[in-house]
C-alpha cells in the first residue's frame, strides 16, 4: 500500500486502469440492464416493477460502498498518514453521493407501484436518507478544509470515520425494525451460493452490481487524478511565483 | 379499493435516470480530469 504513496507510481497505474474500468463497467452494466429490462422474468407478486431491482440494488451497494471507502481511507489517513488516502476519500464522495441519491429516487419509483406509496419513514429509507446528508456534509467539509489554505486538515477524516456508524444501521435496519422493505438482496448467503433469489433474477443483478462497481472504481480514479493534477499545477505556479 | 398501477412508466423512469445520470456524471468527471491534467502540463511548459 505504501508503494503507492509515490504519486508518480500511482498515476502510472491509474492512467492505465481508469479507461479500462470505465469501459468494462459500462459494457457490463448496460448488458445487465438490457438483460434485466427485456429478458429477465417478471416477479410472481410484484410483476414488471421488479426490474427496478437491477438499478436500485447496485446504486444502494455503491452508496454504502462509497462511504465504506471513505471510512477506510480516513482511517488510513489518520493512522498511517498515507498521502493519497485523503485524496481517495475526497474522490469517493461525489460518486457515492450520486449513487445514494439514485438509490433513494429509484426506491421511491419502485415503492409507488409495489407498496402504494412513494415514501415511508422506516429504518431502511430513513438511514439511507441520513447517508445522503452525511455525503453532503462530507463534501462541504472537505471543500472548506481544502480552501482554508492552512495545510492538510484531519477534520473530514474524523467525520468520515464517525459517519461509518450509519453503514451497519442501514444494512441491519430491515432485520432490526418492522419495514415494508424486503431483506437484503445480496449478502453472505449469495457468496455461499445459498441466495434466496432465483438464478433468473440473481445473475443479471450480480453482473449489474459488478459493472456499476467497475464504473465506480473508474470514476474514483478519475477524481483522484483530477485532485492530484490540480494540486500539482497549483504547487508549480506557487513555486514559479516565488522564484520570479 | 385497491389501485393497480402500470409499472412500466416507473421502470422506464428508473432506468432513464440511472443510465443518463451515470453517463452525465462520467462525462463531467472525465472532462474535469482532462482539463486539470492539461492545465498541469501547461504549467510545466510555461
Amino acid at each position: 500500500m505504501h508503494g503507492f504513496a509515490n504519486p508518480a507510481r500511482f498515476l502510472r497505474l491509474a492512467r492505465w486502469l481508469t479507461p479500462w474500468l470505465l469501459l468494462s463497467g459500462a459494457v457490463l452494466a448496460l448488458g445487465a440492464l438490457a438483460w434485466g429490462l427485456w429478458f429477465a422474468p417478471a416477479d410472481r407478486l410484484q410483476g414488471d416493477s421488479v426490474r427496478i431491482l437491477y438499478i436500485h440494488v447496485p446504486a444502494a451497494w455503491l452508496g454504502m460502498g462509497g462511504w465504506s471507502a471513505i471510512a477506510v481511507a480516513s482511517f488510513t489517513e489518520i493512522v498511517w498518514r498515507h498521502p493519497l488516502a485523503a485524496i481517495a476519500a475526497r474522490a469517493a464522495a461525489l460518486p457515492g453521493a450520486f449513487y445514494t441519491a439514485l438509490c433513494l429516487i429509484t426506491g421511491s419509483l419502485w415503492g409507488r407501484p409495489a407498496w402504494g406509496t412513494w415514501w415511508v419513514w422506516d429504518g431502511r429509507l430513513t438511514s439511507m436518507l441520513v447517508l445522503l446528508f452525511l455525503y453532503m456534509g462530507y463534501i462541504a467539509l472537505a471543500d472548506a478544509a481544502d480552501r482554508d489554505g492552512t495545510g492538510p486538515s484531519r477534520i473530514p477524516a474524523v467525520f468520515g470515520l464517525v459517519g461509518a456508524v450509519n453503514i451497519p444501521v442501514i444494512h441491519y435496519s430491515v432485520l432490526w425494525w418492522n419495514s415494508l422493505h424486503q431483506p437484503p438482496s445480496l449478502g453472505m448467503a449469495t457468496l455461499a451460493g445459498k441466495s434466496p433469489m432465483a438464478p433468473a433474477f440473481l445473475w443479471p443483478l450480480l453482473i449489474a452490481t459488478l459493472g456499476f462497481s467497475a464504473l465506480f472504481g473508474g470514476l474514483v480514479l478519475a477524481r483522484m487524478r483530477t485532485i492530484l493534477a490540480r494540486a500539482q499545477a497549483e504547487a508549480r505556479l506557487r513555486r514559479k511565483a516565488a522564484t520570479a | 379499493m385497491t389501485e393497480t398501477l402500470d409499472p412500466w412508466p416507473f421502470v422506464a423512469a428508473a432506468y432513464a435516470l440511472g443510465v443518463l445520470g451515470t453517463a452525465l456524471l462520467t462525462g463531467w468527471i472525465w472532462t474535469q480530469m482532462r482539463r486539470a491534467e492539461a492545465r498541469r502540463e501547461s504549467t510545466r511548459s510555461r
